[in-house]
C-alpha cells in the first residue's frame, strides 16, 4: 500500500486528505502485543468528487465529495443538477475538503479509502455527538456536584452554587455554564490511529470511540 | 451489524477450546509477560458466566485464594490463552452463579455431573 500511495506522489496527483464515512459500530480487537484495544468501525466512502473549488473561482481552493446514496425523488433539482455535472447519481452527504496542496482528482472520480490513508496513521473523526437533551450541569459541564454537603437540603446533590457576585455586578455574567441541551454538536475527535483497511470492503478501524451514534456521518481527517 | 462481523471474523483468532458451561471447574494457561520474561500462569477454578458474543465474548472463573474469592474475566478470542483444559462438570441450574459470591467452604462447592448427555 505503500507503493500504492508513493507512486500517488510522483505523479503530483495527491488527491483530497479525507474522506466522508459511516460509523457502524464497535468492537474490540487484539493488537500484537495481546492488548485488547476497543476500536470504531467506519464505513468509509467511496466518496465521489463533485466539485473542485478554486481561487479564482470560489475565493479559495477545496474539493467537494459526496457519499451515500440519496433517492432522487428527495432531491431537489438544483441539486440534481449539480450531480449531473460530476456525472454521478444523487448523493446523500456532501462534504468540503480544504487542506491539498497538490493537483486534486478531477470532478467525477472516485476516491477510496486505500488511497488516502494507511494502517497507523493519525486521523481526525469529526462528527455530531449523540443528543442527551436537557441536562444539569454536571453532565453537561462536569461540575461536580456539591456531593453530601448539602446543608439537609434534599435537592443540593448536583447544584450548580453560585454563579456570581451579588450587588456587584449585579448581573450573571455572559457564557456562564449552565444547564440546557446538551449533545447534538459537530464534536472533532483528533489523533485517532487507524489499526486495519479493509479496502475491498472500504471498512476502517480507527482506535477509540467515534462521536454519533450508529449509521451516522464521520468526516475523517488527516 | 455485518461490517462488525466482518471485522470480527478477519481479526479475532479462533481457537478451538474444549466446550464448558457455567459449573464447569477448568485450568486456564495464561501467558503472562514481565519485561522481558515470559511466563506461563495457570488459572484454575469454576466458570460462573459465559457472556457476550462474537470476538467479545467472554467467560469468568472465580476460584478461592488462600480464603479470598479471586475471579478473572477471559476474552475467548485472547491471543494469550495457551490452552483451556476441562477437569469437571458442575450441576447447576442457572446460567450465572454469582451466589457462590455469599457461599465460602462447604456450601460453595458445585455438584458434579457425572451422566453427560451426548
Amino acid at each position: 500500500m505503500e507503493a500504492f500511495r508513493l507512486m500517488f506522489l510522483i505523479q503530483n496527483i495527491i488527491i483530497v486528505n479525507g474522506i466522508i464515512g459511516k460509523k457502524i459500530g464497535m468492537t474490540s480487537i487484539f493488537d500484537e502485543a495481546g492488548r485488547n484495544v476497543a476500536c470504531t468501525v467506519i464505513e468509509a466512502g467511496p466518496c465521489v468528487v463533485t466539485q473542485v473549488k478554486t481561487e479564482e473561482t470560489d475565493g479559495y481552493s477545496a474539493i467537494q465529495m459526496g457519499f451515500g446514496e440519496a433517492k432522487e425523488k428527495n432531491t431537489t433539482k438544483p441539486m440534481l443538477g449539480h450531480f449531473k455535472q460530476a456525472g454521478t447519481t444523487a448523493k446523500s452527504v456532501l462534504a468540503e475538503f480544504r487542506n491539498f496542496n497538490l493537483v486534486p482528482k478531477a470532478i467525477g472520480e472516485l476516491v477510496k479509502v486505500e488511497e488516502i490513508f494507511l494502517e497507523g496513521d493519525y486521523v481526525n473523526a469529526i462528527g455530531t455527538s449523540k443528543g442527551k437533551g436537557f441536562q444539569g450541569v454536571v453532565k453537561r459541564h462536569g461540575f461536580s456536584g456539591v456531593n453530601d454537603a448539602t446543608h439537609g437540603q434534599h435537592n443540593r446533590q448536583r447544584a450548580p452554587g453560585s454563579i456570581g457576585a451579588s450587588s456587584y455586578p449585579s448581573r450573571v455574567f455572559k457564557g456562564m455554564r449552565m444547564a440546557g441541551r446538551t449533545g447534538n454538536q459537530r464534536i472533532t475527535v483528533r489523533n485517532l490511529q487507524v489499526l486495519k483497511i479493509f479496502p475491498e470492503q472500504n471498512i476502517l478501524l480507527v482506535k477509540g470511540a467515534v462521536p454519533g451514534h450508529k449509521g451516522s456521518i464521520v468526516i475523517l481527517e488527516k | 451489524m455485518d461490517a462488525i462481523k466482518f471485522v470480527q471474523e478477519q481479526l479475532a483468532q479462533k481457537k478451538d477450546y474444549p466446550a464448558f458451561r457455567p459449573g464447569d471447574n477448568i485450568v486456564v494457561n495464561y501467558r503472562i509477560v514481565e519485561g522481558n520474561k515470559e511466563r506461563i500462569q495457570a488459572f484454575r477454578g469454576d466458570v460462573i458466566q459465559i457472556k457476550g458474543e462474537g470476538a467479545t465474548k467472554t467467560f469468568t472463573v472465580r476460584k478461592m485464594s488462600n480464603g479470598v474469592g479471586v475471579e478473572r474475566i477471559f476474552p475467548f478470542t485472547s491471543p494469550n490463552i495457551v490452552d483451556i483444559q476441562l477437569l469437571k462438570r458442575g450441576k447447576v441450574r442457572r446460567s450465572r452463579l454469582f451466589y457462590l459470591r455469599g457461599l465460602v467452604g462447604k456450601k460453595a462447592r458445585i455438584q458434579e455431573r457425572k451422566f453427560i448427555k451426548s
